[in-house]
């Protein structure tokens, strides 16, 4: 019997019930929202079942919601099994004041890198991530860039003339 | 036998500095031919980062040869090189690297920004991208161009050759070569 994605619903709901929310389908691909103190555990189930077995994460990122108050920030993991060959997708949401999320590079070495990442352009706490520094950006930087607050250009140039760029 | 040259048999000569010669000997003046060795032997440094590395590789290549002005021995060793050509989009966390091979080259040096990336941040106007190495190193040559053909780069490195040409000796030791440095925080 393959892995549907019916199943996974199913199997997460038993051991979550209602606090995996908002379930969707976008282009076949299961996506659901948990809440930010359960995600490791969401994964670890995820992870240990011996049907669903999603080993593999593909990819940990986040977004910046700046109208969802309360909720600004989504960390998005997208994971990958590579035995049925499912992909699933779940999300946790978390407050730009205190964007303190679990790590999860305890279960997936791959988390490591991905939430430097996400920490350099988002400002996302890991909580237990073994070594969070800027990864891909100057070390002095004290803004987060990927936030929709900042301007787009560089501000610090003195030659772009203000009338030509409709200023 | 051998044919006959029948195409490029026009070529053109680098004129001999007057003087005054003899038997077996000629009085010049140093500086001329100081000049005209350094200008015709320049080895570069490609400090090739994106787009415009692989124009540059173009370049050297046999159509468009770089290596015709005397640029034969391209080497990333910033100990033996005269010309530092940086070619691409320089990140803000690249900078402090340029500088340390910039700081690395033994004088004379010199420098072509090739590509708007390097001139000027180019079409990248953004955080994380250094807008114009001539924030950290100073430059001598720029070629515009996103990438610069490979006759670009032939003219600028052509530019790059007069400026040595027209030197002297004495420039890397005078107060105001100085000041430009400490301008830039290089002692």
């Amino acid at each position: 019997m393959s892995l549907t994605n019916e199943t996974i619903q199913q199997k997460l709901t038993e051991k979550f019930g209602d606090q995996l929310t908002n379930w969707q389908e976008p282009y076949g691909m299961l996506t659901f929202t948990a809440p930010k103190d359960l995600n490791l555990k969401v994964l670890q189930f995820l992870y240990d079942d011996a049907e669903l077995r999603f080993q593999f994460l593909t990819d940990l990122q986040a977004v910046h919601y700046p109208d969802n108050k309360g909720a600004e920030l989504a960390v998005v993991y997208h994971l990958h099994n590579l035995v049925d060959n499912v992909r699933i997708r779940f999300k946790v949401f978390a407050d730009v004041a205190k964007p303190d999320v679990f790590s999860a590079t305890a279960l997936f070495s791959a988390a490591n890198w991905m939430e430097r990442e996400t920490y350099d352009f988002f400002g996302v706490n890991f909580v237990g991530h073994p070594n969070l520094i800027r990864i891909l950006n100057v070390d002095e930087m004290d803004y987060f860039p990927m936030r929709k607050e900042f301007p787009v250009e560089e501000q610090t140039r003195v030659d772009k003339d203000d009338e030509m760029f409709g200023r | 036998m051998s044919r006959p040259v029948q195409y490029n048999n026009t070529i053109k000569f680098e004129g001999i500095p007057e003087g005054y010669m003899g038997e077996g000997f000629m009085a010049t003046n140093l500086e001329k031919v100081v000049s005209l060795a350094r200008k015709n032997s320049i080895w570069p440094l490609p400090f090739a980062t994106s787009c415009c590395g692989i124009e540059f590789m173009a370049t050297m290549g046999s159509h468009y040869d770089l290596a015709r002005f005397g640029s034969e021995r391209v080497s990333f060793s910033p100990r033996q090189c005269d010309l530092m050509m940086v070619m691409g989009t320089i990140a803000k966390k690249m900078g402090p690297i340029v500088k340390q091979v910039y700081l690395q080259m033994a004088e004379p040096r010199w420098v072509l920004a090739m590509g708007a990336c390097a001139c000027s941040g180019g079409i990248f106007d953004s955080y994380p991208v250094l807008q114009g190495i001539d924030q950290i190193i100073p430059v001598d040559v720029y070629v515009p161009g996103c990438p610069p053909r490979p006759e670009a780069v032939l003219d600028g490195f052509m530019k790059i050759q007069e400026l040595v040409n027209a030197e002297g000796l004495r420039r890397r030791h005078s107060d105001q070569y100085k000041d430009m440095l400490a301008g830039y925080g290089i002692q």
